[in-house]
């Protein structure tokens, strides 16, 4: 028995029962709408107790291992149990006993397997500093996991929520975030039916995708000869302009917006999608010049060269050679340039006024407004955001890549 | 071959080259430019002459008297426009007996020649015609094609006015200072919490287990979404009112009060009896900023992690190196070139942000930064002058970081 063992042993069981009890009990005020308290230093005591049995059994040499975590896991529940008055998410055990139930369960198997895997092969003799850094590594992995999961998935989960609940709903009780099946299909979807109907998102959608598309193929027409030009053909300034391209795409936005609002003001070009469609392109340009550069460099140039020995002109192997053999970094750069498009919000911002061409984003900001309900809001951010998580999801190795190669931008 | 194969080139780069010079090397210049001259946001509308056209007399049959008139009117009350001339086509049915002296009737078209007019100077031309059966019957038949006005006017975008007067305002501000020192925090803590945030959630997946590549996809979501998306959804989030977190606090009886966590400037506490404050609105701005940009830095440290030769733990585990040790001394060195580059180019890009911050504070409550006050100052003010003279003070602070950044950033990461 080395007494650095068994606080090292306990803080761990500490550690899980109070961060196991506090997220399951937040989830449980989150799903049912009733303020839970979760009894945090009843669950911690109950985790420190259930982690010393653990290895105390561990340390004795039982070989009956599964025997031993039910027995850790038995004490655990009935600790927590006896500890917190059998309410240990400070709710009556009659309140929404299934969700409860549910809670308990989790928060038993959850500290019983967290315990386990943590302190696999510790004991409560003297431990090596190698052995008790490898708890240390496991316990901060498992916090870690648990919170960027948290942080990570709560902001989403509540945009998503938010937006399928009632007015009345989410001012009588802000913490509900279930899902109220009573109100029907019709009813949840309610915030969605009303901006596609009433505040025009059906035209955004149109809108924004129309503006994305063409920002793409904009981008491909200009950056597909610029980037072939800087990496194949030699001529003089090759290497100045390779490493400017670089530059150019750390110029700030906001840098560009006055200049660009004063001079589109004057030409008539503000208030209007071509202004739009001047600006993305030459945004994304860059950007799309220098991934492909980059991807073209790669390629073995002795292709090529057959082609032109074959009697190809230039162009010709471009077009047969090149970019059929760089399709997946086009699509790379397609899908980059069009979350880049589909998600700028400050020229559409600055440079339209009239709804009628209101891209997403910009509409969204409008219903930004004390008149306009808050579940309107995170409705339009839904409707702004599915299409790209879609799009990411469906060809996320396309993108990933794209991001790696691109997100030099950001 | 090698000349045919240069002016291919420059072939090939010239539209990109087009497009950037207009749009981006441009306005860079022009920025310059309207820094040092005094333009409001309404100069923007040049002056011009305003016309309106009625017909005066109340003719009743054909043969009737009546009078057209145009009244005009200079736009501006302090600029004058030279040159003025104001052609129209006489209605149908409306025969010219007589007319303003400074016009001249060319068959249907009338052509007036008004000369110099002062600012705010108000004026009008007459006809004075008899009217027909079609005139009369006509629905305003003045209507039927619009006079139109031509004039030249001192552009101030365009006109040699020129004035310090943008600088030394934005410059004797109490708020630049603060706005810059505001600026540099927010870079500084906003960059390193993305990389750190990044760094973690790297080693977290850096070893394989089930369901690894959909956290992988998860922890791309805040870097993926829209910025009005999620920024809306922290504002709703974290809402002193009706957001979850805020009622989860109070109910659970973390805190008694509400935070108002993107409203509130700072919280004032006492630290060993000494007053101190804490920014909370630019501290939650920085930690959006951290969750959002997280995934960048998380995406290229896994990547660099992952081509990290194994041989070199292994040699380290037989020589009894613990976790730590491995990770302090062997992966950290491997990781300090991407990891620098990293930090360079995002502390860039976040010294550009807008977004972010306009969304969710919109400046206020101590979260002004010099992209935010360019908005200000040249839209929420209407001062475009000074608004491009902050941007001027921007463009020199980047190109003071990209210098840096060219000198000091590790050619071998192949950026």
């Amino acid at each position: 028995m080395k007494p650095g063992s068994i606080v090292l042993v306990a803080l761990t069981g500490l550690i899980w029962g109070v961060t196991a009890m506090v997220v399951i009990g937040v989830t449980l005020t989150l799903v049912t709408g009733d303020v839970a308290l979760p009894q945090a230093s009843a669950a911690g005591l109950a985790g420190l107790i259930s982690a010393l049995v653990l290895v105390w059994r561990q340390s004795a040499g039982h070989a009956g291992a599964m025997a031993d975590r039910g027995l850790s896991a038995a004490i655990l529940f009935v600790v927590v149990m006896v500890v917190s008055f059998a309410a240990p998410f400070g709710l009556s055990l009659g309140q929404h006993t299934l969700w409860q139930g549910l809670g308990l369960v989790l928060f038993v198997a959850g500290v019983a397997g967290a315990n386990a895997i943590c302190l696999d092969g510790a004991q409560l003799g003297a431990m090596s500093r190698y052995e008790r850094e490898v708890v240390y590594i496991r316990i901060a992995k498992g916090i870690g996991f648990v919170v960027f999961s948290i942080i990570v998935a709560l902001p989403f989960y509540v945009m998503i929520m938010t937006s399928l609940k009632s007015q009345q709903a989410l001012l009588a009780n802000p913490l509900d975030l279930s899902i109220d099946v009573s109100q029907g299909i019709s009813g949840l979807f309610r915030s969605y039916v009303e901006l596609f109907t009433q505040f025009n998102f059906g035209r955004y959608l149109m809108v924004s995708a129309f503006v994305s598309v063409a920002t793409v193929v904009l981008t491909l027409l200009f950056s597909v000869p610029g980037a072939y030009a800087v990496s194949r053909l030699r001529f003089p300034g090759q290497a100045f302009l390779a490493r400017s391209v670089l530059l150019i795409y750390m110029v700030p936005a906001i840098v560009l917006v006055i200049p660009l609002y004063a001079v589109f003001s004057q030409l008539g070009l503000r208030n209007t999608l071509t202004g739009l469609l001047i600006v993305y392109p030459a945004t994304t340009i860059p950007v799309a010049l220098y991934m492909l550069q980059g991807y073209f460099r790669g390629l073995p140039s002795e292709l090529e060269e057959a082609g032109l020995m074959d009697g190809l002109s230039r162009i010709g192997v471009i077009l047969k050679i090149t970019l059929p053999l760089s399709l997946p970094a086009l699509a790379s750069v397609s899908l980059y340039v069009f979350m880049i498009a589909w998600n700028e919000f400050l020229f559409a911002f600055m440079f339209l006024d009239d709804p009628d061409i209101f891209t997403l984003s910009r509409g969204v900001v409008s219903l930004n407004s004390s008149e306009v309900p808050r579940q309107h809001l995170m409705a339009g951010a839904v409707i702004a955001t599915v299409p790209v998580l879609f799009i990411f999801l469906w060809f996320e190795r396309f993108l990933v890549q794209g991001l790696t190669a691109g997100s030099v931008k950001g | 071959m090698q000349r045919r194969e240069m002016w291919l080139a420059y072939l090939m780069l010239a539209p990109t080259f087009a497009i950037i010079l207009i749009i981006v090397a441009g306005p860079l210049l022009a920025n310059f430019w309207i820094s040092v001259k005094p333009v409001q946001l309404a100069d923007l509308r040049p002056p011009t002459v305003l016309v309106n056209e009625r017909v005066r007399g109340r003719p009743k049959a054909p043969g009737d008297e009546a009078r057209l008139e145009y009244r005009l009117r200079n736009s501006s009350q302090d600029e004058e426009i030279r040159d003025v001339t104001l052609s129209d086509v006489v209605p149908e049915g409306f025969t010219v007996i007589s007319h303003s002296e400074s016009c001249s009737l060319n068959g249907a078209k009338m052509t007036c020649d008004l000369g110099t007019v002062a600012p705010g100077w108000r004026g009008d031309v007459k006809l004075v015609g008899t009217v027909s059966e079609a005139f009369l019957a006509a629905h305003r038949p003045e209507r039927a094609s619009e006079p139109v006005i031509t004039g030249e006017a001192n552009n101030v975008l365009t006109n040699f006015d020129f004035t310090f007067e943008n600088f030394s305002r934005i410059f004797s501000a109490d708020e630049f200072w603060s706005v810059l020192r505001i600026t540099f925090y927010y870079t500084i803590f906003g960059t390193g919490g993305a990389l750190v945030l990044g760094l973690f959630a790297a080693q977290l997946l850096n070893t394989s287990f089930p369901g690894r590549g959909v956290l992988r996809g998860l922890f791309l979501f805040p870097y993926v979404s829209p910025v009005i998306a999620v920024a809306f959804t922290w504002v709703v989030l974290f809402d002193p009112f009706s957001g979850t977190l805020n009622a989860l606090l109070t109910k659970m009886g973390v805190v008694t009060d509400p935070i108002n966590f993107f409203g509130q400037r700072a919280i004032e506490f006492s630290f060993l009896g000494i007053p101190m404050e804490f920014p909370l609105a630019l501290t939650t701005v920085i930690a959006f900023e951290a969750w959002r940009y997280f995934p960048l830095s998380f995406l290229f440290i896994l990547a660099r992690m992952q081509s990290i030769n194994t041989d070199m733990y292994e040699a380290a585990e037989m020589d009894g190196a613990t976790p730590l040790q491995q990770f302090w001394y062997l992966s950290l060195p491997q990781l300090m070139g991407i990891l620098s580059v990293l930090f360079l180019l995002r502390f860039i890009w976040t010294f550009n942000k807008f977004d972010d911050i306009f969304l969710l504070t919109g400046g206020n409550a101590g979260t002004r930064t010099l992209t935010v006050d360019v908005y200000e100052q040249g839209f929420a003010l209407s001062n475009l002058g000074a608004g491009a003279a902050v941007a001027v003070v921007v463009f020199v602070v980047l190109v003071t970081f990209a210098t840096l950044f060219i000198r000091f950033s590790p050619k071998e990461e192949g950026l």
